[in-house]
């Protein structure tokens, strides 16, 4: 009886055990192909994006979430047979999507970094760069309403080198305004951020002798820093805090009716935020042949706001089907076209400058099947 | 298994009967199905850790026993220390532990010893509902509401310790803010007192009353009675409780998140902000590049699992030895 019953465990055991397995594998196989759709192959035309159904699904960075959700929709009621879905799960665990092949695109805020090239496994990938934003020195001082900040004073006040109002340093750039003696709080992201890693990376190119925190989507802020959960975290607590200075992204800022401090460019003009500014600078970036660029500290023009960022949409050059070819293209172009970009501005977003926007419109014939 | 054989050991092995020979079909099939649940149970439990280690593993072989326990987390200095959010977790769990405790017991007592039974039945109702809370509004509640009003009140009672020994090591320092250790304790306790309250009471209620009206005919006050007949009779169920309130406070993620500071140092201060393993692995995991960032965070959660269950086993083992025991008096 004894010996019935221990062979009868091992055989339901390693029943359910192998029904498990086999269900893993079979679903991580189909996976590959699970942005594929059924649907024949649409005319794909490049120009009519009216012939294109589907579906297409991505993930990624929150910076291009809004613009994603607008565009979507706007994306659907041009071709009511295409559906696209796009989850703002953050630019690390979108490229990884993107590795694991459950997505068609992925959003990124940064390029794909050398640790993760490996996981391309040699395959192809296009950047096409989507838009521009512009990143508030948000503050709280009362009295205060056009503060001037330079490179190295916030790199300085972001590690906790100067922690009043009144220091000398500041008040050198600021001639004539009274600065209170009131002690600096900084606000600063307790999740990890593409934000962040490209307000790190201003940091680093602006006040290289001056950083020392390095750049990355999590930086080990000073001890007295306030985290906060996003950008609406960090605005509000900006907004309550009397003396507080933080980094918001300009769509928030204003929505929360906070000033952003006006900052030192290239050109040693001091530029306040807003989208023209963000797209000045971001046309004197130095764009690499696969459409990388650094927007932040990018350019000399005197009318540019420097801490400007940008974000990616990610593909594959070689797609498995041609109706996801035809549906990328669409949706893509779409993006990139005059009826995604003008999109941009009641979002409080910055459109790509013209030459950008021509060079990622040209790169959609390399996606091919 | 063992029972079938218990149960036909009445019987000769080489009997005829049909009894030892063929089993219903519906029974046998019953078995074979109760058998799968349980075992499936128990297979994708081990998937998940077999899995979570393996992803994890890049994080041990790059950064050694002495990376992976050091005090430095700095992702952009590829550092990935876990210790100050072991020290954490371990922290706010005992906070919680050392508030919650107090008030559960005080709770089941009341609710077993003191109140009519009329009215006891609502109180339950209303400990239970806080068990119904979601606990991203705990953590919304926590950080709108309470860690404003408590930053206040830290502060004051930091300046005021300002130079007692030993207090001031845990209440005092500078950096006192609202989102901190305590607050983070302050709302894991919230959250884990209904838990610990009803089991406590259950454990509590099968005191036989023989052994309480003894108490009382002997002269005995109600606290004393309290001492010497319920307690010996329930601490083991209420150690129990205890434990499984801990397990859940260790394991809390969104409302630990949103009011802990999110600040990864290791210090006595228990008004400054800290992290703990839920929340560094909740605030970091959608940005964290893969390779050793990702490796580290899917480690803590490697981690956490295990302590949870270590403890979660050993709580259910102590109160069913409590169960046991009261059944057998």
């Amino acid at each position: 009886m004894q010996l019935r019953g221990r062979k009868h465990v091992a055989t339901v055991g390693g029943a359910v055990a192998v029904a498990l397995l086999a269900a893993c594998s079979s679903s991580s196989s189909s996976s590959s192909s699970s942005g594929a759709t059924s649907a024949p192959a649409a005319t794909s035309a490049s120009g009519s994006a009216a012939a294109a159904s589907g579906k297409l699904d991505g993930a990624g960075s929150t910076f291009q979430l809004t613009f994603q959700q607008a565009a979507i929709s706007a994306f659907k009621s041009v071709n009511s047979g295409a559906t696209v879905n796009y989850d703002g799960v953050g630019s690390g665990s979108g490229r990884a999507d993107l590795y694991a092949g459950t997505v068609n695109y992925a959003g990124s805020d940064s390029t794909i970094p050398t640790t993760e090239e490996s996981k391309l496994n040699g395959k192809k990938v296009l950047y096409f760069p989507i838009l521009i934003g512009p990143i508030d020195m948000a503050y709280n001082l009362s009295g205060v309403s056009n503060l001037k900040l330079s490179p190295k004073v916030i790199a300085d006040i972001f590690q906790a080198k100067i922690t009043t109002w009144n220091d000398p340093a500041i008040a050198a750039i600021n001639p004539g305004v009274k600065l209170p003696s009131t002690p600096i709080t900084l606000a600063v992201r307790s999740d990890s951020s593409g934000t962040t890693q490209n307000f790190s990376l201003f940091l680093e190119d602006a006040a290289p002798s001056d950083w020392t925190l390095g750049s990355s989507s999590t930086i080990k802020w000073p001890s007295t820093a306030r985290a906060a959960s996003g950008n609406g975290g960090v605005a509000q607590v900006v907004k309550s805090t009397p003396g507080a200075i933080g980094y918001v992204d300009y769509s928030t800022a204003k929505a929360s009716g906070l000033t952003g401090a006006s900052i030192e460019n290239k050109a040693g003009q001091f530029v306040a935020p807003s989208t023209t500014a963000a797209s000045t600078d971001a046309a004197g970036a130095t764009v690499a042949p696969d459409l990388t660029f650094h927007a932040v500290w990018a350019s000399s023009d005197p009318g540019a706001y420097p801490i400007t960022y940008q974000t990616w949409d990610i593909v594959y050059a070689t797609q498995p089907n041609a109706n996801d070819v035809a549906l990328l293209k669409a949706y893509l172009g779409f993006l990139l076209g005059s009826q995604g970009q003008a999109l941009l501005g009641p979002l409080n977003y910055a459109q790509l400058p013209s030459n950008i926007d021509s060079q990622a419109v040209a790169q959609l014939s390399q996606i091919t099947s | 298994m063992s029972m079938t054989a218990r149960a036909d050991s009445a019987i000769p092995a080489e009997s005829a009967s049909p009894l030892t020979r063929r089993r219903p079909f519906g029974d046998r099939s019953f078995q074979v199905l109760c058998l799968a649940a349980g075992l499936l149970v128990l297979i994708i439990l081990a998937l998940i850790a077999i899995s979570m280690t393996q992803q994890s593993a890049t994080w041990f072989t790059t950064e050694g026993w002495s990376g992976v326990f050091s005090t430095d987390w700095d992702p952009a200095h590829n550092a990935f220390g876990a210790l100050p959010f072991i020290y954490g977790t371990l922290v706010t769990a005992a906070i919680a532990i050392i508030i919650a405790f107090p008030v559960s017991i005080g709770i089941s007592l009341l609710l077993t010893e003191v109140v009519p039974r009329r009215f006891a039945r609502p109180i339950v109702y209303v400990i239970d509902l806080l068990a119904v809370v979601p606990s991203v509004v705990w953590g919304l509640w926590g950080i709108l509401v309470l860690a404003p009003w408590l930053q206040g009140i830290y502060q004051s009672i930091a300046s005021g310790l300002n130079g007692v020994p030993v207090l001031s090591t845990f209440f005092g320092g500078q950096g006192v803010s609202g989102a901190s250790f305590f607050t983070a304790g302050l709302i894991l306790a919230v959250m884990i007192t209904p838990i610990v309250t009803s089991l406590s009471r259950e454990v509590i209620a099968t005191v036989p009353a023989i052994d309480r009206e003894g108490a009382y005919a002997l002269g005995a006050t109600r606290w004393e009675m309290i001492r010497g007949a319920v307690w010996p009779h329930s601490q083991a169920g209420v150690v129990g409780a205890v434990l499984l309130g801990l397990g859940r406070a260790m394991g809390e993620t969104i409302a630990a998140a949103l009011v802990i500071g999110s600040s990864a140092t290791i210090t006595t201060h228990l008004f400054n902000p800290g992290y703990s393993m839920p929340a560094v692995i909740a605030n970091e995991f959608g940005e964290a590049t893969v390779g050793v960032f990702r490796a580290a965070l899917i480690g803590m959660g490697v981690l956490l699992f295990v302590i949870t269950i270590i403890i979660n086993l050993s709580a259910r083992a102590i109160v069913d030895r409590s169960a046991r025991r009261s059944r057998g008096a």
